[in-house]
């Protein structure tokens, strides 16, 4: 395992920093890996292009998902993290070529917004609405976004990071109401063990 | 003239035929399927985030938890995960044992599927078939992990132990005499690998079995031939993997095409569909357990000529031995700091995918270098293949639903996470 990817990774990165110039904000090679990130503002525009370019051709979007930065290195003891709050993180498949990519693009503000990919990987359809349950990021363009795990009627998005792991409401079946009633947690959250870091030659 | 209006049907979720939970809202235009809106769910257990909250080596229980028809093969996406951003080596016999182990959970996934979705359909004997193999293929699960099903058997590093001498054998009771116990008993005499060996040479006469009752059975057929068509194009588009993905025609497996573990040395071949309805996706995974069967013995052959050790020698990753621990204070040391603390993984990312017996089963870690994940994202078969219900069943009648649900082999835990 190395830090090198593929040649024809080299080539994407070439390709997609000369048409996208600023709107490409970083690349990153790690463990044979290529991530993209991207300006939001670019984002569909470089979809669409690793899509149909035919030295890229990456076909298929195999996974969406939404990441929240809030604590991220919160435990270290260096610098903490300052960047934007939430990101939305792809992985495209090319099966021409087979090779794959990651591309990031960060977003800001209490309801972050992105443009959907939907119309260019049809696929984006369900991960987008997970996206949005979970982290309540909205996808602009996307034809039906709703929620798609939580219970109907779910207030808040349980994957961000400022969300209690036990939830705010708990539910029972009430049987002199003879019916489900919604009532505030009644249980602590509790961790067996701490979130540490440990720094580079810790213990030896 | 008769008044024409258009159905709203709820299925599910308690209906035997939704595999689980699934709920669908169907708009019915007569017995016609005009939209199908899956709501899903139901068996949400944030995973995931329960993942941020814990030490990596103890939300290896969980993996089993997501597709519980498959456990092994989420273990392994997980572990390899971990490992590639720990950056350590595996031991050879420890990924050999990984494959094999691999392999008979895609059976044993294969057989669920299939003996479901004959029942489904009214192939009642399918089910009680399938379901005598996969038996014996739990006992293998057990013997080497303790637990039927949720084995957490994979660790991060290799494997929990090596793989046992000799295999439980069925006590004589009061249902069972000394005789038919012996019987029984016959093929449990020698190590694990003998077992497994004795079921390679049985499996393939079984598939010839599941063949002769479907293959060629015309109400099979009838039920499954031209049903739920998905092109090639469409099949990319939709973000379809593993045999859902090879019934429309595309030769693409990451066994062969992105080879991890020990997948580069075996030997098999990949069977693909040409129509891409749900008959060729069944012929895709019949075949998928004649060749699973192939590598099982490639696995065999190997495990049985090489000892060595089944996991990593750093036991600031991987627990020491129960016996060295009673007499090395430092093993000691290194076990009470593994099971409470745990070991902080560099900050970094990774996409692990491997192929599950449903498709490509991807695991995204986000580390910041603390002990615990910062963000776990499981890429899930099925949820694509789901999503993808109301494109396959729109203009089909309500069996047919039955039919592309069985097919696309729905297992709610992964999909709901």
């Amino acid at each position: 395992m190395g830090n090198v990817v593929s040649d024809q990774l080299k080539t994407v990165v070439a390709r997609a920093k000369e048409k996208f110039g600023e709107g490409i904000t970083n690349t990153t090679e790690a463990l044979d890996e290529l991530t993209l990130e991207v300006n939001p503002a670019q984002l569909a525009p470089l979809c669409q292009f690793l899509r149909d370019d035919a030295d890229c051709h990456f076909e298929m979007l195999m996974d969406l998902c939404g990441v929240d930065y809030l604590d991220y290195r919160k435990e270290a003891a260096g610098p903490k993290y300052t960047g934007p709050r939430f990101a939305v993180v792809y992985h495209l498949l090319s099966i021409k070529h087979n090779t794959r990519v990651r591309v990031r693009t960060f977003v800001e503000g209490d309801v972050p917004i992105v443009d959907s990919v939907i119309n260019i990987w049809n696929a984006a359809n369900w991960y987008e609405r997970e996206a949005f349950d979970l982290f309540g990021i909205v996808f602009d363009g996307h034809p039906d976004l709703r929620r798609l795990l939580t219970d109907y009627g779910f207030v808040g998005h349980p994957f961000r990071k400022d969300f209690p792991i036990s939830g705010n409401v708990e539910m029972r079946y009430d049987e002199r109401k003879r019916r489900v009633v919604y009532e505030p947690v009644s249980i602590e959250p509790r961790s067996l063990s701490k979130r540490v870091i440990r720094e580079e030659g810790f213990g030896g | 003239m008769a008044d024409i209006r258009n159905y709203t049907m709820n299925f599910g979720p308690q209906h035997p035929a939704a595999h689980g939970v699934l709920r669908l809202v169907l708009e019915l235009d007569g017995e016609v399927v005009d939209r199908a809106d899956p709501h899903i769910g139901l068996l949400h257990r944030g995973t995931e985030k329960l993942a941020e909250t814990k030490p990596f080596n103890q939300s290896i229980g969980y993996m089993d938890r997501l597709d519980y028809v498959s456990m092994m093969c989420n273990e392994h996406a997980y572990v390899s995960a971990i490992e590639k951003l720990l950056g350590i080596e595996v031991p050879i016999r420890a990924q050999y044992i990984r494959v094999m182990f691999d392999e008979i959970t895609r059976i044993l996934n294969h057989l669920m599927g299939l003996g479901t979705h004959g029942l489904d359909v009214g192939a009642m004997t399918m089910f009680l078939y399938c379901f005598r193999e996969r038996e014996d293929l739990m006992d293998c699960y057990e013997a080497v992990s303790g637990a039927r099903l949720h084995a957490t058997y994979y660790r991060v590093g290799g494997v929990y132990r090596d793989l046992p001498d000799t295999m439980p054998q069925y006590q004589p009771s009061k249902w069972h005499s000394k005789k038919d116990v012996a019987k029984i008993n016959d093929n449990r005499q020698g190590s694990l690998l003998d077992f497994i060996w004795d079921f390679t040479e049985r499996f393939p006469k079984h598939v010839d079995e599941y063949e002769t009752l479907l293959t060629d059975n015309r109400i099979w057929k009838q039920r499954t031939v031209g049903i739920g068509v998905v092109s090639p194009e469409r099949a990319l588009q939709l973000g379809f993997s593993g045999p859902m993905l090879r019934g429309s025609g595309i030769e693409w497996d990451l066994r062969r095409k992105q080879p991890y573990a020990v997948y580069d040395k075996m030997d098999f071949d990949i069977p693909v569909g040409v129509e891409g309805d749900c008959y060729d996706r069944y012929l895709v995974r019949v075949e998928e357990m004649r060749q699973s069967n192939r590598i099982i013995r490639q696995c065999v052959e190997w495990l049985r000529n090489n000892p060595g050790p089944v996991i990593s020698d750093d036991h600031k990753i991987a627990s020491p031995d129960r016996e060295t621990m009673k007499y090395d204070m430092e093993s000691l040391i290194h076990h009470f700091k593994l099971y409470t603390e745990g070991y902080c993984v560099p900050e970094g990312e990774v996409y692990s995918a491997i192929e599950h017996p449903k498709g490509e089963f991807g695991i995204y870690l986000l580390s910041d270098g603390a002990n615990k994940p910062y963000r776990l994202k499981i890429r899930a078969p099925g949820f694509a293949h789901l999503a993808s219900l109301d494109e396959m069943t729109r203009g089909h009648m309500i069996p047919d639903v039955v039919a592309v649900i069985g097919t696309q082999d729905i297992v709610f835990g992964e999909i709901d996470r």
